[in-house]
């Protein structure tokens, strides 16, 4: 490892550091996979604007800071966390304080028999042999540099076992809260969520700061859905401004069964997250909604991949980004269709809102389609406010910056209305609305 | 009320307006009539105070005041109201919020207590049975998946609500069937006093048959060429505006 770079040397280093203090490292399989995957990050390195993949996304802010692993120290009291909470509805809840799970502040709650909500390494403690199981049973694949680091970090997290036909009624809330209080720490946390045949639940992870503290999150999240079952996931990203936040969704479905990702991003500086969702058996349907708001030099981008794998899969994707001051954006939404997934119902949009003359938005879709007999679309926009929506507001006595504010505020919110759970949904709307451009006077028109 | 005098407009560096002459008094209805293109939704839009219209020269007073100096919201705070052509659909916006947010902005102007949740929605909900509309249409987004009908309507529905003083119906009776076209004739009567104004510009004089003008004038090129009363209409409906070309070139 001679010719790595020092941002890779960084890490090995601090790989050799910590490893042996890592949840499970007394397990040989997972001492193999962590170390498997160190080398193929440092194999990898970090991707670099040749890759098609990162072309718009310059991860040098990253690369300099030389992140060290949170520290399981930070003390944080209820009511600094309580915040967070979906205020309207009871959850289930695991709360991760700098990337570690504190047991004082969750209130996993009363679960149905089967149901397992557990933090990770907790888990591995307890059930190492459950977990073997899964992890074998997971896509292991490092795809990028990110996912190895966390394959090879990754120090907590949450895990949800969903049994055959196992209902989970409400919202299973995951809150990672940054505290600020360690100097240019990163936390690589992961998230297992296994549902079996038949079963049904919504998982919100929240992403949150105390300050505005500089980090990086570099997180992953593993979904299997098994035949018939249904999981809703929400990430509610509203980190600190200053926060560097990677992440890695990845789907696997089983035939008949429904995912519904709704994204939300509205902190961070540089935010980058992959999306992957294999459609592996035939009648599975996805839904990919979301919306990022930036504003400062925010940079965000969003890429998503959907595997249409077998026949009569739906898939139907909405994205929307509001850009305003310096603010950067990226889509990028492939779809493949594969041979023999015939019957395919595949539709993508991105519709994007430029505020300001400097904001920018690179968005492209990226269709592959080898099968026959398929329905597939897709369409992306880039625009300003519409000229013809403002006077007609106006003309109806409306102010010009309450008219400006509101146009905003109904382009996200279209995106918003489409969350099943009214607690994220009210949540979210209130995020927005305190974003927003002359967020007093469209308060005022929409309370 | 309304009071124009040699109105001259230019969009994208084309004169659509050229010396425009009107006088709307308090209480009277005027139609104006005229062939595609002739500028009646760009004399409507430069009323209701659009973006992008150049007035080269002319002036427009309306209840004394230069209305040429007010933004659109202003104006139709101090009672101009303009039912589009092509109403606008906005995704996300409300219409409920919408409607309370016009009202109470018109309120405000003129000094009233805005009001509250209970009173708006009885005013709305008695609006609405006027017009035959459905009380679903509140909980939609702003004309989406309105149907042109469904559109129409509901500019008379938030004229209703508004109660300007000079309200302009650009083409309101376009597309419309008999039952719309009674009900939106409905709502406009229900406005009409001798303190309002109305101006409705149409091709066909079959809503003039519900809502008798005042005056009739044929809007040709940018200026009116011709004025008269109801039978004017009547013999535009049936022989076009040819006629009407030949006369002004004539004389
Ligand atoms: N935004 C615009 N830019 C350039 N030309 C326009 C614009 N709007 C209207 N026009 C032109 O102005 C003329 C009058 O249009 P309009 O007022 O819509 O007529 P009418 O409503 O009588 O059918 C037409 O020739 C039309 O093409
Ligand atoms: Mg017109």
């Amino acid at each position: 490892m001679s010719d790595v770079s020092p941002s890779v040397r960084h890490y090995v280093d601090q790989f050799e550091r910590v490893a042996g203090s890592l949840p499970g490292s007394d397990l040989p399989w997972l001492r193999a996979r962590r170390e498997s995957a160190i080398e193929r990050f440092s194999e990898l390195g970090f991707p670099t604007r040749r890759n098609e993949a990162w072309k718009y996304t310059r991860l040098a802010p990253i690369e300099k800071r030389a992140f060290v692993p949170a520290a399981a120290t930070s003390e944080v009291s209820s009511a600094e966390v309580e915040r967070f909470y979906l205020s309207e509805t009871d959850c289930h809840h695991l709360v991760f304080v700098d990337g570690h799970y504190s047991a004082p502040l969750s209130s996993p709650g009363e679960l149905p028999a089967g149901v397992l909500i557990e933090d990770l390494s907790g888990a591995l403690e307890r059930t190492p042999e459950l977990l073997a199981e899964i992890f074998a049973d997971g896509d292991s694949e490092n795809r990028h540099a990110f996912s190895a680091l966390n394959s090879a970090f990754m120090h907590d997290g949450a895990l949800v076992k969903l049994p055959k036909d196992g209902v989970v009624s409400y919202p299973i809330h995951l809150i990672f809260v940054a505290t600020g209080k360690q100097d240019d720490f990163v936390t690589n946390p992961r998230v297992v969520i296994h549902a079996d045949r038949g079963s049904r639940a919504a998982i919100v992870e929240s992403y949150v700061s105390l300050n505005d503290a500089v980090y990086f999150n570099n997180m992953r999240t593993d979904v299997t859905v098994g035949a018939s079952a249904c999981i809703e996931h929400y990430k509610l990203q509203r980190e600190s401004r200053k926060a560097f936040h990677i992440s890695e969704l990845r789907v696997h479905q089983a035939a008949a069964s429904a995912f519904h990702s709704h994204s939300f991003s509205f902190g961070g500086a540089l935010v980058r997250n992959d999306i992957r969702v294999g459609l592996d058996a035939e009648d599975a349907t996805c839904t990919l909604n979301g919306l990022f708001l930036a504003d400062g030099r925010q940079h965000v981008d969003y890429h998503t991949y959907i595997d249409h794998r077998q026949p009569r899969c739906v898939s139907q994707e909405l994205y929307k980004g509001i850009l305003s001051g310096r603010a950067r954006g990226v889509f990028n939404g492939a779809v493949y269709v594969h041979p023999g997934a015939i019957k395919t119902d595949a539709h993508q949009s991105n519709n994007n809102l430029l505020l300001s003359r400097d904001a920018e938005i690179d968005t492209k879709p990226q269709l592959e389609i080898y099968a026959d007999d398929v329905k597939c679309s897709h369409g992306a926009t880039i625009g300003q406010l519409d000229e013809n929506m403002l006077f007609y507001l106006r003309s109806r006595g409306i102010q010009e910056q309450s008219a400006r504010g509101l146009l905003v505020y109904g382009f996200a919110r279209d995106i918003i209305d489409r969350i099943e759970v009214n607690a994220i949904r009210n949540r979210l709307a209130e995020s927005l609305l305190r974003w927003l451009p002359h967020a007093d006077q469209v308060r005022k028109i929409v309370q | 009320m309304l009071s124009i005098k040699n109105l001259h407009v230019t969009v994208d560096g084309k004169e659509i307006i050229r010396g425009l002459n009107l006088e709307v008094k308090a209480g009277e209805v005027h139609a104006i009539m005229g062939p595609n293109g002739s500028g009646k939704s760009t004399l409507a839009h430069v009323l209701a105070g659009r973006d992008g219209y150049e007035v080269t020269s002319g002036e427009v007073s309306y209840e004394g005041e230069n209305l040429l100096e007010h933004s659109a919201d202003e104006r139709a705070c101090s009672g101009v109201f303009l039912a589009f052509q092509y109403p606008v659909e906005i995704p996300g916006v409300n219409n409920t919020y919408f409607l309370k947010a016009a009202l109470n902005a018109v309120r405000r102007h003129r000094g009233e207590p805005e009001l509250d949740a209970m009173d708006f929605l009885s005013l709305v909900k008695e609006r609405l049975k006027v017009l035959h509309m459905d009380e679903s249409l509140l909980q939609r987004a702003v004309n989406v998946g309105f149907s042109g009908g469904e559109k129409k309507r509901n500019e008379i529905f938030q004229m209703a609500i508004m109660e300007p003083k000079l309200a302009i119906l650009d083409e309101t009776d376009s597309g419309l069937d008999i039952d719309a076209l009674k009900d939106v004739a409905d709502g406009v009567n229900a406005l009409r006093g001798d303190d309002r104004a109305i101006i409705i510009v149409t091709h066909y004089q079959r809503l003039l048959n519900y809502i008798v003008p005042d005056q009739v004038h044929v809007l040709d090129s940018g200026r009116i060429v011709k004025s008269g009363n109801h039978e004017l209409a009547l013999q535009l409906e049936e022989q076009g505006y040819l006629w009407v070309r030949q006369e002004t070139a004539s004389a």
